[in-house]
């Protein structure tokens, strides 16, 4: 019987297409928008993905993200080196500065002081030239999807000169970030430069970078920092989970994505049962005749349910296959750079596809159920 | 021997008591059938007649097992049917009836011979299987050559061929038609009764025919007409004022 529940559903072309189309689009616009959801507030943690050495990020207690920071005096640096655990510690500025372009336009960037010695704190993928170019005199790297916005697409930037806060900069390289969340410019340079560039009062350390000695727990690493030195200590995935929080509780970003994915659900809802209902009313009068002929209200639920499996299965690999294409499309868009669907997002979406379903499918199927076997004679 | 055929023939392959009907029309219950006591012998091939609305089709709906009565009870083959459990009298149905259906609402996405074999199918029949039984019958309507086209692609007789086959398929012991001929001209519809003696009555199988088409009352065993839900005929002509 469940055969020939497929072939009733589609030997309908016109509604056939009209429920994977519903389904699709649904499993589209839901899988899509959760996804850039994830990846935007996830570029909220960027600042911190861009240092995986870290164990252990130090800043001044009322520091939230990597943007939002108070300065600490340059003394806390030896008193986070002096804990029992740190393998080593590094001091990291960032701070904000602006940036004449050669048309004369002012640009905010975002300034990066990293280890003069070791230069952690540089993304570990340079696109273009070395890390070691840094040890040139007003050497700045500036991150790939920056280069975008001071540069027409595919230029190279190596050697051109910016006005950093009014100080001469030179670019020598392009490292390979994952963008912030607001995809400003961002300029990696020495600590003891980035001073120079961007100047201030006594206290300039944005945070300490500390790696752990091997087979030190971060977790206790960082509460060991903190009874220690009165400092706050947050480890890697702490310090990211802050960022996208921040992003979370800061926008109205989850709220205009959860408004898309709901409407994706409401018009599946609308489409698929709609055009599911419209299919069962032309149908009535075969399962009512089945009906008749002895096929029990079991087996035409397992039809039903079949009819909506089939549509269901069909449209939702449609909508994610749709959602990878679009990911895929835009791959080469500085704003999705590294963008990817996290497993979670295909879950939801079935499971939302699997509401709609069972939802209209319900309501289908109790049309069926109700129908007399003796209105076959009518 | 002679005795057990005797005996065989003594069990009516229906029988109802005291069958009645009410529908409840707003306020209104009006009483459609009364008390209908009635024998249906195997081998026969029964007619009901009436006009419009004598309650033809409340009856027959009552002796197949797809409507339940107000009162009394209905036997098919020796089992009181109203007295199965829903699920029983469907499966029931599904052993021992075929019904034709006036538009005989086959499936339009499939074709003629998976539609013929829908009952063996829905018993739980190997599809494949199901279909190679269907077309013999198919060949015994001399429509064997239409068993892969889909119904869209038939004649309105060969559409009622499909039918018929798929009322036959599983050998049911009762077959039920509702106004078969209604929609035909008279040729077509005497080869339609002649085509239903031919290859649906049997020994041990009944046919009962709504009609009221007089152009074919010739061809039953036994005619009931029925007026205005009562049995007022019982014979094997129709009565002179018809
Ligand atoms: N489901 C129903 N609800 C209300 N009245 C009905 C229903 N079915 C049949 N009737 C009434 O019962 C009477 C007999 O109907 P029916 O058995 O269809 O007669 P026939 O088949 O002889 O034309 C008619 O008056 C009809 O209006
Ligand atoms: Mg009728």
């Amino acid at each position: 019987m469940v055969w020939i529940a497929i072939r009733m559903l589609t030997g309908d072309a016109t509604k056939f297409y009209g429920l994977l189309f519903g389904i699709a689009f649904s499993t589209l616009l839901i899988t899509q928008q959760l996804t850039i959801f994830v990846n935007l507030i996830e570029r909220g943690a960027s600042g911190v993905y861009n240092v995986p050495s870290a164990d252990v990020w130090v800043m001044d207690p009322v520091s939230r993200t990597t943007d939002v920071n108070l300065p600490m005096p340059s003394t806390a640096l030896d008193r986070v080196r002096s804990v029992a655990g740190v393998e080593w510690a590094v001091p990291h500025l960032r701070a904000a500065a602006s940036v004449r372009t050669k048309e004369g336009d002012l640009e905010g960037v975002s300034v990066i002081g990293v280890d003069d010695a070791t230069l952690i704190g540089l993304p570990r993928r340079m696109a273009s030239g070395a890390a070691d170019v840094l040890e040139r005199p007003d050497a700045v790297v500036i991150d790939d999807v920056g280069t975008t916005r001071f540069f027409p697409e595919g230029y190279d930037p190596v050697g051109e000169r910016l006005e950093l806060n009014d100080q001469r900069a030179v670019i020598m390289g392009v490292a390979d970030a994952i963008p912030s969340f607001t995809s400003q410019v961002t300029l990696y340079t020495r600590y003891s430069r980035a001073l120079n560039f961007v100047p201030g009062t006594r206290n300039r350390l944005s945070f300490v970078l500390v790696g752990a000695a091997p087979g030190v727990d971060a977790k206790a690493l960082a509460t060991r920092i903190t009874q220690d030195t009165g400092l706050r200590a947050r480890t890697r995935d702490e310090f990211a989970r802050d960022g996208v929080d921040f992003i979370i509780e800061n926008t109205g970003i989850p709220l205009n994505f959860g408004i898309t994915v709901l409407l994706g659900f409401v018009v599946g809802v609308a489409i698929v049962g709609l055009t599911f209902s419209l299919f069962i009313r032309d149908n009535i009068k075969q399962f009512g005749a089945l009906k008749a002929i002895g096929v029990n209200n079991a087996k035409i639920r397992r039809m039903v349910a079949a009819q909506a499996a089939m549509v269901g299965l069909i449209g939702y690999g449609l909508g994610v296959l749709g959602t990878v294409g679009f990911i895929w499309g835009f791959s080469s868009n500085p704003t999705f750079k590294g963008f990817y669907i996290p497993w979670q997002v295909p879950l939801i979406s079935l499971v939302a596809v699997a509401l709609i379903l069972a939802l209209t499918g319900w309501i289908a199927l109790r049309r069926v159920l109700k129908t007399e076997p003796a209105a076959v004679f009518r | 021997m002679s005795a057990a055929a005797d005996t065989a023939t003594a069990i009516a392959a229906i029988s109802t008591r005291g069958v009645a009907r009410d529908f409840t029309a707003g306020q209104q219950t009006i009483r459609v059938l009364h008390g209908i006591d009635l024998d249906v012998r195997a081998g026969e091939l029964t007619y009901l007649v009436g006009e419009s609305g004598s309650g033809k089709t409340t009856l027959i709906s009552i002796m197949c097992g797809i409507l339940w009565p107000t009162e009394g009870e209905v036997r098919l083959f020796g089992t009181d049917i109203y007295r199965l459990s829903d699920s029983d009298l469907v499966d029931f149905r599904l052993r021992n009836v075929g019904f034709i259906f006036q538009q005989y609402n086959l499936i339009p996405a499939i074709d003629a011979a998976s539609n013929a074999a829908v009952p063996l199918i829905a018993q739980g029949m190997d599809r494949l299987e199901a279909r190679e039984r269907a077309i013999e019958l198919l060949a015994a309507l001399n429509i064997a050559a239409q068993a892969d086209k889909l119904p869209n692609q038939l004649s309105g007789g060969q559409q009622q061929r499909v039918a018929i086959a798929r009322a036959l398929v599983h050998q049911p012991r009762l077959i039920v038609c509702d106004e078969p001929t209604a929609a035909l001209d008279a040729r077509s519809g005497r080869r339609v009764m002649d085509l239903l003696r031919e290859v649906a009555l049997a020994d041990d199988r009944s046919v009962i025919i709504v009609t009221h088409d007089n152009r074919i009352f010739d061809l039953a065993d036994r005619i009931l007409v029925l007026e205005d839900g009562r049995i007022t005929h019982d014979g094997r002509d129709m009565p002179k004022d018809h």
